[in-house]
């Protein structure tokens, strides 16, 4: 179940160009140049390609693991009827949407805020930049239990304990994870991938050519003008690059949802599908909703690597 | 004439002032929003420091006797983090190092002596990584506990995440490689260099860097999951973020340990990642970034 790719964006002559006749003598035989990407190939069809295939084949089989369920049957299409008329999947999925563009988007904006000033030179740069990167490298799964229990846990959480000794009237009684589950996922996501985007964004800003900028302050353009013609297209490909991978971790998460909120008023696609599987044992429908959720991603997929694609491209036509 | 003179120098100075007073407020504005990112990790540290009954009040007892007995206790009894973690560091040094050596061969054909149609090879890598791991968990769970009979076992966690960061590797590995430039093997290969003396005395040294931040990127990711940990480990496979999960009792004080264990598997990353933070930066955005 992989991706085509359509166009074949990168075949160009710079690289195939270059003289035949070193290659030649370095070897000829086309399956010796392919041999060293073998390995890599089929182990990854074996582990992730064919458990796909599995999952396909038992989403037409009415599969229930529990104890007193009858056996194994063929079930045609019932799984999927399952999956596309329950409304707590159709939940999930707008969930998992809503919490996604929610995270990316906000996450991108306060990156690219936050990249910007950590552009300039000021007192202590390294030592802001290494605090800003700190909560990517917790354990998400350590960020997602501590940020449920610590930080907006009712009562005795960080974020209750502050708004109290603010003068907050009855701050122990705010409960952020029962009233605002997805919110408080998403600010724990928004937190965690930031720096992500942060770091990709810097490193764009900082690739710029310093002597275009002074040439730009030198013309008299300002800040605005420089950022608006200037600095924002050279970093358009770094915005867009970090959007598509962090797209690619956060709309997988998994752990945020268990350890914040246990699927409370807030199940994604993975918990659900985890659930299914795990809690209710329903083999069958877990399968056709992992289908229909490959599917799903292989849509959107498509648009992501169109954007990688021409990154790529680019890439070989320097 | 004279009126003038002052008049610019005064400006420039103001202009200079105000500039000066703009970075003063941007600095500031960026140490703000620093401190404001890392208080929820300072704050899980201070609790994890804190005796469980100082840990869950409210309002948080800020200046409670600071003490190491969370910490203690996680390693004291035989069913604590010790073996988790030692589960969590074999699974990611090994499956680093099984990724390493599938990825560098990969990337050498895509990018030294690319062959034909490399760029689909690479879009297939890459598609593998866009679909949802959680699909295919129930055909792994079945095949391994019923199939191959290994339940609870490190080397399935081994070999799943090797294949999860294995596009990953490709990305990367292929970008670094990528920069050796075709003229210098060219020019080894005319003067009678042979195909392994070229991969280590010219791809090698040019490579090298690119190795230390895919082995990076791919422990971090290894260490971090948790997933597929959960689902296919119970007792003796079990890894650092699943027994971080069992820690949650709501019945007694368990916010301090809790911290305490959240810490104490963070630390690995924490370090690496403060390390080698420019590895990290061409790590995440797959090589595009260097």
């Amino acid at each position: 179940m992989s991706l085509s790719v359509a166009e074949d964006p990168v075949v160009s002559t710079t690289r195939t160009g270059p003289p035949v006749a070193a290659y030649r003598k370095w070897g000829r035989e086309s399956w010796s140049r392919r041999a060293p990407l073998l390995p890599a190939l089929v182990f990854l069809i074996v582990v992730t390609q064919l458990p796909f295939v599995a999952t396909l084949v038992m989403s037409f089989i009415k599969w229930s693991a529990q104890p007193d369920a009858p056996g194994k049957s063929f079930a045609g299409f019932d799984n999927f009827k399952t999956v596309f008329t329950t409304s707590s999947y159709r939940q999930a999925v707008l969930t998992s949407i809503e919490m996604t563009v929610t995270i990316v988007v906000v996450s991108a904006a306060l990156a690219l805020a936050i990249a910007l000033l950590l552009d300039r030179k000021f007192l202590g740069r390294g030592i802001v930049r290494t605090l800003m990167i700190a909560p990517f490298l917790i354990v998400p799964i350590a960020a997602a239990v501590f940020w449920g229990n610590g930080v907006l846990q009712t009562g005795f959480g960080l974020v209750d304990g502050l708004l109290g000794e603010l003068g907050i009237h009855d701050a122990q009684n705010i409960s952020f994870l029962t009233s605002h589950p997805k919110m408080a996922i998403e600010i724990e996501l928004i937190w965690q991938w930031t720096p992500f985007m942060m770091l990709i964004l810097l490193a764009g800003l900082q690739s710029r050519d310093p002597e275009v900028m002074e040439a730009a302050s030198i013309d008299g353009a300002n800040a605005w003008q420089t950022f608006v013609h200037m600095t924002f297209p050279h970093i358009r490909r770094y915005l867009e690059l970090s959007v598509v991978l962090g797209t690619i971790f956060i709309v997988q998460n998994f752990d945020s949802v268990l350890g914040m909120t246990g699927g409370l008023n807030s199940t994604n696609i993975p918990y659900a599908v985890y659930e299914v599987f795990y809690s209710a044992k329903d083999y069958g429908v877990a399968s056709a909703l992992g289908v229909v959720v490959v599917v799903g991603s292989i849509i959107v997929a498509t648009f992501a690597l169109r954007v990688v694609s021409s990154l790529l491209t680019e890439e070989e036509s320097r | 004439m004279t009126a003038i003179a002052p008049t610019a120098a005064a400006k420039a100075a103001g202009t200079r002032r105000k500039r000066r007073l703009g970075t003063l407020v941007m600095g500031l504005a960026a140490w703000v929003i620093g401190i404001i990112f890392v208080v929820p990790i300072l704050y899980m540290i201070l609790t994890s420091l804190h005796h469980p009954s100082d840990a869950q009040t409210y309002p948080p007892s800020w200046g409670a006797p600071l003490t190491f007995d969370n910490y203690h206790d996680l390693f004291a009894t035989t069913d604590g983090i010790g073996a988790p973690l030692l589960n969590s560091l074999f699974c990611s040094v090994v499956s680093t190092i099984l990724v390493l050596a599938l990825a560098i061969p990969a990337a050498y054909a895509l990018a030294v002596r690319p062959v034909r149609r490399w760029s689909d090879a690479m879009f297939f890598f890459l598609s593998t990584k866009m679909l949802p791991m959680v699909a295919g968990i129930l055909p792994i769970y079945l095949f391994t506990t019923k199939v191959i009979h290994m339940p609870d076992n490190v080397f399935v966690l081994v070999v799943l995440y090797t294949a999860m960061n294995l596009p990953i590797a490709v990305w990367m590995m292929r970008s670094f490689l990528a920069e050796v430039p075709p003229a210098i093997i060219e020019a080894a290969s005319i003067d009678g260099a042979g195909t392994l003396t070229i991969m280590a005395r010219i791809i090698g040294p040019i490579a090298t860097p690119g190795v230390a931040a895919t082995s990076l990127i791919c422990f971090i990711f290894a260490w971090n999951e948790q997933l597929y940990a959960k689902v296919l480990t119970s007792v003796t496979a079990e890894t650092g973020p699943v027994f971080v999960n069992t820690l949650i009792q709501t019945e007694h004080s368990y916010l301090a340990q809790l911290s305490a264990g959240a810490t104490m598997i963070s630390i690995p990353v924490l370090l690496a990642g403060f390390a080698a933070q420019d590895k990290l930066v061409q790590g995440l955005s797959l090589g595009a970034v260097k």
